[in-house]
Formats: structure tokens, sequence, C-alpha cells
């Protein structure tokens, strides 16, 4: 398969996590000096793919992986990813692995450091050496100059522009002697449009220096501009593997996205033009999920969905109005203000939310299942407690909990062995139905619901998106839906949201193209930022 | 930070804040206290040559992302099983100082090394589980004190045995090593003594600590203080750098009580070694270090401005309150609170540095509102 001049070729990777494939027969290569863009949705494989490159400990301890990685025309197989830094392949990762209060040099050369050998030495290991400042900040100023950027290896990481951050990230891995292979992980996503740009020009300077990249990102016209060869990733399979010449960001967005879609939106109910929920200007500090400004309008009776790639921010945006982390602008529900960053006010205000997290904020798993669905009821409206001498101190109302408990279990199907059964010992899709009959026993009028279908069985994911569906239809309940499965957002949803960089990249319809889907997750449009329901 | 940037007094006071309120009390005393500027200056060279170096043990820790090493206590415990033996063995001067240090360093390894390992599994936590490791090593030295000694190990001079007959005495007088270390070297400088063999160690100590700065392992434990995530995955051995420093900082803590003690000269065996701790945690803090920055300025200022009140205070408050008992309870009462204000201070700024990035999050515009609003609210 590898050709003489190739230096990496994967062949017929596989790898499934307990029988859930998540790889398929994935084959590519990587000459000398080559850019390879790969891209693909979130959970398409791209990082366990590079897992597998790097040898992280989580694929063989989750039973490895088939296939071979050949390095060089030799075979490879790393234990750790100390092993493919010493085979000469770097990565520069997404989120800055820098030390803020150190110098671009000192980064650079972190726990590579050139050392002075002394007496103490001898004695008490090489660690007591002392540091070569001198020859560090030659090495250092040498790996800038090979990137072609202006960067001064003195200044502190702490009060670097961000693109300086992404540049000495990627100085330290060529600072290594033998690096031949960079992958960089959505190096592009935190900067600016020149600062992008200038890394693409220092990309074409390494790869001119026969070093090979692999250059994941989500923004496909930089794909196009640098990449020699385009891998696409779908559902774990390499559906494209073709050189970029010809391939247009229209084309690639479809490959990536590209599926059919079950269901149709005719089976929604009709909702009002009146607007229920209004947010303005929204920022949200959850990490790793942050939203910077963020305005919307749901209206009533509507299924609004949100999504977008991960890290880009859907998540903060139920979070953030639910008053589970800091957040900041103007939100109203039914033309009274929604009390910001007090979850208690929130929940009295006929809103609930079903939290994404669903082990951490959505259960109590030690606790049976009627304290589950009572519990939020109980906390904030103060439902199922009788009071005792005059509301002097309050008790459990124990029957009218174990009567909700009941009746959910009914309505939504759950397999339990009874209202008393611990909320740990059901599977995960009967998991999230407690959820959210938790969230219904609330009676809200707006209701959160955060990656719903997350981690259940398809059968489960079918009675969860039905049960959304049939509350929205029969009590007119407004749903506002955040999903990373866009299917499952398109065949629920009568408006959707696309979140991109902490902003609404755009709002779709259900019915339009995927590939309009597809642009708007990876910022190469912008969309109509309005009410087109 | 940018050369550049203009000198703000505001910035300045509240950025130091601790030394600023410890340097305004001490001021205040001094006047009140009526004591005279030479008795003040003479008695600071004393308690500085005392103290110093039990402070300089809390340098690496805090460089390391430790926090203050409240668990600095079991190395002080280690010198003062040390000096019990030199005594009972009636080892005189520097010799029963150097068997002190011979018994307590092996000892101060063990423990600091068994301290960084309980430490690494309570990351985040470090400060208070050094804390409470120190409450641990009392019930284990008590036991030692006074059980083990007198049983397994005989007691050979009475003055050392409690008055029962078994154990050792609450107050041990220190008088054969007494002044071992400050008496070899002296110098009298019109009405000041000074004991220079005490200022070398110390300053060696210095030395010691800018030196270490510049190797690797000094090198690596300022990186892993900042982010033990990416010191990590470049390979730096975090877990055994951690205990690296603790072992030190243990080490020095074991030298650092057994200076201290040569100097008071009688050292009380069940309490001595927990006021060191609470001790240098103060004056390290006073001295402008955070729980996350330490420098041996730092140490050299908290030493002088603790010690200044220290001394003033008792003798104003039997002034001002006709008792010495309310000046003594002053300033130990100071003592505490200045531990507990710096680490609030900390988790202050803490936040208002996380509120600050936040209002960065939309861009410029917003962040200047966000900054007055801010602004607003500390007024």
């Amino acid at each position: 398969m590898a050709n003489e001049s190739s230096l990496l070729s994967l062949e017929g990777i596989s790898k499934d996590f307990y029988g859930n494939v998540v790889l398929e027969d994935v084959t590519f290569t990587v000459g000398r000096g080559e850019i390879i863009g790969l891209v693909g949705e979130n959970g398409a494989g791209k990082t366990t793919l590079m897992r597998i490159l790097f040898g992280m400990p989580v694929i063989a301890e989750t039973g490895g992986f088939k296939g071979r990685i050949m390095l060089d025309g030799k075979q490879v197989a790393f234990t750790s990813p100390f092993d493919a830094l010493d085979a000469g392949i770097g990565m520069v990762h997404q989120e800055f692995s820098l030390i803020p209060g150190f110098t671009a040099t000192e980064n650079i050369t972190l726990n590579r450091e050139s050392m002075k050998r002394n007496v103490a030495c001898d004695i008490f290991g090489e660690r007591m050496s002392v540091l070569d400042r001198a020859r560090m900040r030659t090495r250092a100023a040498k790996a800038i100059s090979r990137l072609g950027v202006k960067l001064d290896p003195d200044i502190l990481v702490s009060e670097m522009p961000v693109g300086h951050k992404q540049f000495t990230e990627i100085a330290r891995e060529i600072d290594r002697s033998n690096v031949k292979l960079l992958v960089l992980d959505e190096p592009t996503a935190v900067l600016t449009e020149t600062e992008a740009e200038v890394l693409i020009q220092s990309m074409r300077m390494l790869a001119a220096q026969g070093i090979s990249i692999i250059f994941i990102s989500h923004r496909l016209h930089e794909i196009i501009n640098v990449a020699d060869k385009i891998v696409v990733l779908r559902d774990g399979k390499a559906v494209k593997s073709v050189p970029v010449k010809g391939v247009s960001v229209h084309d690639i967005a479809t490959w990536m996205v590209g599926r059919e879609v079950k269901g149709s939106s005719s089976m929604l109910s009709a909702c009002s033009e009146k607007v229920f929920l209004k947010v303005d200007n929204l920022w949200v500090d959850m990490p790793g999920e942050t939203v910077r400004n963020v305005s919307f309008d749901v209206c009533e009776g509507e299924i609004f969905g949100i999504g977008g790639l991960a890290g880009q921010g859907k998540l903060g945006i139920p979070n953030g109005l639910m008053g589970l982390f800091p957040a900041g602008g103007n939100a109203s529900l039914d033309d009274s203000p929604v009390p910001l960053n007090d979850p208690h006010k929130v929940l009295n205000n006929h809103m609930a939310f079903v939290s994404e997290d669903r082990r951490g904020v959505g259960l109590l798993l030690d606790e049976t299942l009627e304290w589950n669905v009572a519990f939020t009821a109980m906390q904030a409206k103060g439902e199922h407690l009788i009071p005792v001498l005059g509301g002097l101190f309050k008790l459990r109302n124990e029957r009218t909990m174990k009567l909700l408990a009941e009746e959910y279990i009914k309505t939504l199907e759950i397999k339990c062995t009874g209202p008393k059964q611990r909320a740990k010992e059901l599977s995960g899709g009967n998991q999230q139905k407690i959820c959210l009959a938790k969230a219904f026993a609330l009676k809200p009028k707006l209701l959160f619901v955060s990656e719903p279908t997350r981690g259940i069985d398809v059968g489960a994911k079918a009675i969860v998106l039905e049960t959304l569906r049939r509350y929205n239809k029969e009590y007119g309940m407004t749903i506002v839906m955040v999903s990373s499965e866009l299917e499952e957002l398109r065949s629920i949803c009568h408006r959707i949201a696309i979140v991109d960089e902490g902003r609404i990249a755009g709002i779709l319809p259900p019915t339009a193209e995927i590939a309009e889907f597809g642009l708007l997750m990876s910022g190469e449009k912008t969309g109509k930022n309005g009410d087109a329901a | 930070m940018n050369p550049l940037k203009k000198f703000e007094p505001l910035k300045f006071i509240s950025d130091n804040i601790v030394t600023v309120i410890f340097l305004a009390l001490t001021i205040i005393a001094i006047p009140f206290s009526r004591l005279s500027g030479i008795y003040i200056l003479s008695n600071l060279i004393d308690r500085f040559a005392r103290s110093a170096f039990l402070v300089f043990a809390l340098i690496l820790p805090i460089m390391a992302g430790m926090g203050i090493n409240f668990a600095m206590v079991l190395g002080a415990t280690a010198g003062q099983i040390g000096l019990i033996f030199a005594i009972d063995y009636n080892v005189m001067g520097i010799q029963g100082l150097l068997l002190a240090t011979c018994i307590g360093v092996p000892l101060s390894i063990f423990l600091g090394w068994f301290c960084g390992q309980v430490l690494n599994r309570a990351r985040g936590r470090e400060m208070v589980t050094g804390f409470i490791l120190g409450y641990f090593m009392d019930g284990v030295y008590q036991f030692f004190g006074l059980y083990v000694m007198g049983w397994l190990i005989p007691i050979r001079t009475r003055e050392v045995m409690q008055v029962t007959g078994s154990g050792v005495r609450n107050t041990l007088a220190l008088g054969p090593v007494r002044g071992g270390l400050d008496n070899i070297l002296n110098l009298q400088v019109g009405p000041f003594h000074l004991p220079l063999l005490t200022f070398g160690v110390i300053a060696f100590l210095c030395l010691f600590i800018i030196w270490f700065r510049k190797t690797k392992l000094g090198h690596d434990m300022r990186a892993i203080g900042q982010d033990q995530g990416v010191s990590h995955s470049a390979g730096i051995a975090v877990d055994r750098t951690r205990i690296m420093a603790i072992v030190i900082s243990t080490i020095l803590a074991c030298i650092g009580q057994i200076i201290y003690l040569q100097n008071m000269g009688n050292m009380g065996t069940y309490t001595s070694q927990r006021q060191a701790g609470y001790f240098a945690a103060a004056a390290i803090l006073v001295g402008g270090a955070t729980v996350s920055k330490a420098t041996i300025m730092n140490v050299f200022v908290g030493v002088f401005l603790v010690h200044s009140l220290y001394i003033t205070m008792p003798i104003a408050g039997k002034e001002i309150f006709k008792s010495a008992m309310v000046g003594q309870y002053m300033s130990d009462f100071i003592n505490y609170a200045i531990i507990a204000l710096a680490l609030v201070l900390h988790a202050w700024r803490n936040k208002r540095n996380a509120d600050l990035a936040r209002a960065g999050l939309r861009g410029h515009a917003d962040k200047d509102s966000a900054l007055a609003a801010q602004a607003g609210a500390v007024q």
C-alpha cells in the first residue's frame, strides 16, 4: 500500500469501544512534506484516530485497535505518547498547553532544556544541572524563525496575544530535532482571520522544509487553501480521500454531514407567532463552552433546536440561562425578565432544565426514583411537603411522591422495579427518562433539554424524542433542545440555530439543505440571524 | 508587565495589603511601647538570626504550587527529636547540634516523603491536608515522647525525664547546646551583637535557593506550580517533583527548628513545633508572599515585620491597657488573623481575576463597561 515516498500510512484502522464502533477500516497515507486536511463532524472519529496514532493508553485499556500504522516504511505500535514524540510525531492541541508564567523560550524548550552539568549532578542526578539560558534562547529563536513569524522569545505567555500562543506551541514541537510529522488539532479555532492567515503561511513553510502536517479544522476554506489532500471522516469511515484540487467548500460540507434524515417536520404542532423567550446579548462563562454574544427569540409552543460543534458554546446557553454558570445579558420569558445566576428563581419562573450531565447534575444516583422525580419540585416549589405545627417545619409527603413517581413511570414507560429502586441501577435511557420526569414534575412552560439522547441506545432515543414531541403537542410546552446530533434536531425542531465560536451563526428551518448546516458549523457562512420560522 | 507602566500607589497598596496593614500596626505600636530604637534593632537582629531559616522552608512548596506547607511541623518535630537525644546523651555545643541534625535530617526525609505521598493524593487541598497532618504528627510525637522514651528507649539524664519517672518533660532546658551556633563566631558592633556564623548559614541558604531556582529541578517545580497538566504532558515527573519539594522543605524546617531552639535555650517539648509552623506561615505572608508566589525578599521583610510587632506589641499593650497579657494576646491574635486574611485575600484575588477574564468574553466595548461595573462594585 505505502509507496516509497510516503511517510506515514494508516492501513485498515478499526476501533470499537465495547462493541460501539467508532472507526471502521480507515486507510490513508501522508507523504513527505504533504499537508493533509482531516475533516469530520464531532464523533466522526478524528480524536480516536489521533489517539491511536499517538498510542494513548486509553486505546490499549479499551482493547486496542485493528489495522496497522507504518512510519517510514516500518510498522510502529506506540505504547505512550512519549514514544510517538520520540519517533518524530508532534501534536499541537486545541487547548493551549503552555505554562502561563513562563516565557516563550521556557515553553518551547519545556522539559528539553539545555543544561550545564556541575558537581551536584554527580551526587543528586541530572536534575541538579543548571539551565543554559543562552542556548535555550538560541534554540527557541531558531524554531520560531523556521515558522517564519515574528515572536519575542522573552515574552511571557500570559502577555501574548492568542496567535502567538499558537505559534509558541508549534515552535515547541518543531524544536525537537527529529520532527517529521505534525498534527495540528483545530489550530485556527481561536485565531482571528489575519492570525489564521499567518499560521497557514507557516504551515506552508514547514511543509516546504519537508515536515508533513495533518491539519484538523472545521474551517473548510482553510483546508482548501492549504491542504494537498483531504480526508473526510463520517461515522468512523473515511468516506473521501481526495486531492484538494477542484474540491469546493460546498462539496466537503456535504460529505461531512451527508446522510439521509428520517422523520419529517410535518408531525410537528403549529406554533404561534408570539415571542415567548427572548434572549439578548447573552454571555456565559462555562469552561470549554463559552457563550460570547447570543441573541434569539423562541415562539410559544415551539421546539427550538440549538446545534453546532462541541466547544462552540451551545451547551453554555441553557446552562447559563438556568443559572448554573456565571452569565450576563438580558433574557425575558413571556415579557417578564429572567433572573440570571439564580437557579432557584429560574425554576420558580416556569422554566426547567434537563442537563447533559445526567449523572452529575441530573440525578441523585444513590436515591430512589420517587425522590429523584419529586426532588426539584420539592426544593423549588415546596410541593410534596406536609406542614407541621403551622408550618414551623415541614415533612416529606411520601404518599404524593410515590403517586407522582408511579405516574411518570407509567407515562414514560420507565423500566424499573418500582418507585423505590435507586437511580443508579437504571440503564442510561431510563435514567434519562427520570431526568425528563423530574423536569416535567415542575410543570414548566419552557423546558431546556441538553443532549437528551447522548449515550443511550436507539430504542430509548426514539422514546425520549417522542416524549418531547408529545409534551410539546399536548401541553403546548415550549422546548429548547440542544444537541450535537443534527439529524435528531432536524427530525423534531421547528427551527434550528447553529452556534459557532460562542455566537449564533444562523437560524435555519429543518428542511434546509444539509450543506447549509455544514457551512454554518464551519463558520464559512453567517446566515440571516432573523426569525425565519 | 510593561516596564513603562506607571506606578499606581493604590494598586501597589491593594496588592500588598497584608504587608501594609502590618507595617501600619507596627508604626502605631512603636511610640506607645516607648522602646528605644537601639533596643528594638538589637532585638530584631537576635530574632532574625533565630527564625529566618525556618521561614525559608516554605519557599519551595509555594514555588511548586502546593501552597503554604503547614506540614513543615513534621520537620520541626524531627529537629526536636534530634535535640532530645543530643541533650539526653549530654553532647555539648556545636557537636550537640550536629548530632541533632544527623538524627533529624534522615527522619525529616522519611516524614517528608510520607507527607508528599499523602499530599499527592490530596491534590488541590494541600494546605488543609498538611495542616491536619501536623495534628496527626502531634499524636505520633506525643506517643514517642511520653511512652517510647523511658520505656523502649531509656532516658539517661534526669533533667530530661518527667517527674513521674517516664517520658520527656514538657519543658526541656537546652543548656548544653544553647548558643551552640550563635556563640561560635561573634562580633560586637557598638550595642549590637552579631552572630556571624548563624548569618553565614542563612546567607548560604539564600544562595542555595537562588542557585536551586536555576537548576532543572527548580525550573520543573516552577512549571508544575503553574500547570500540572501541561508539565505532565511535557514528560516532567510531576508527583516525584512535588515529593522532592516537600522533602527539601521538611529538611529545612528540621534544621531551622534546631537553629531556633539553640537560640531560645529551652523548648516546649510538645508545643514548640506547632508554634514554628504558625510563625513561619504568618511571617512569609506578612512579607508579601501569597499562596502561589514567594521570594527571598518576602522572607526578609516578613521576619523583620512580624518580630517588630512581637517586640513592641506586648510593651505597648502594657502601657495602654496596663496589662502585658493584653499585648501578648494581641500579637497572637494578629498572628492568626494575618494567616486568615491572606488566605481570604488570595481567594478574592482569584475571583477578581476570573471576573476580569470574563469581561473579555465579548471584546473591547463590553470589557470597558464590565471594568467600569467592576470598579463600581469595588467602591
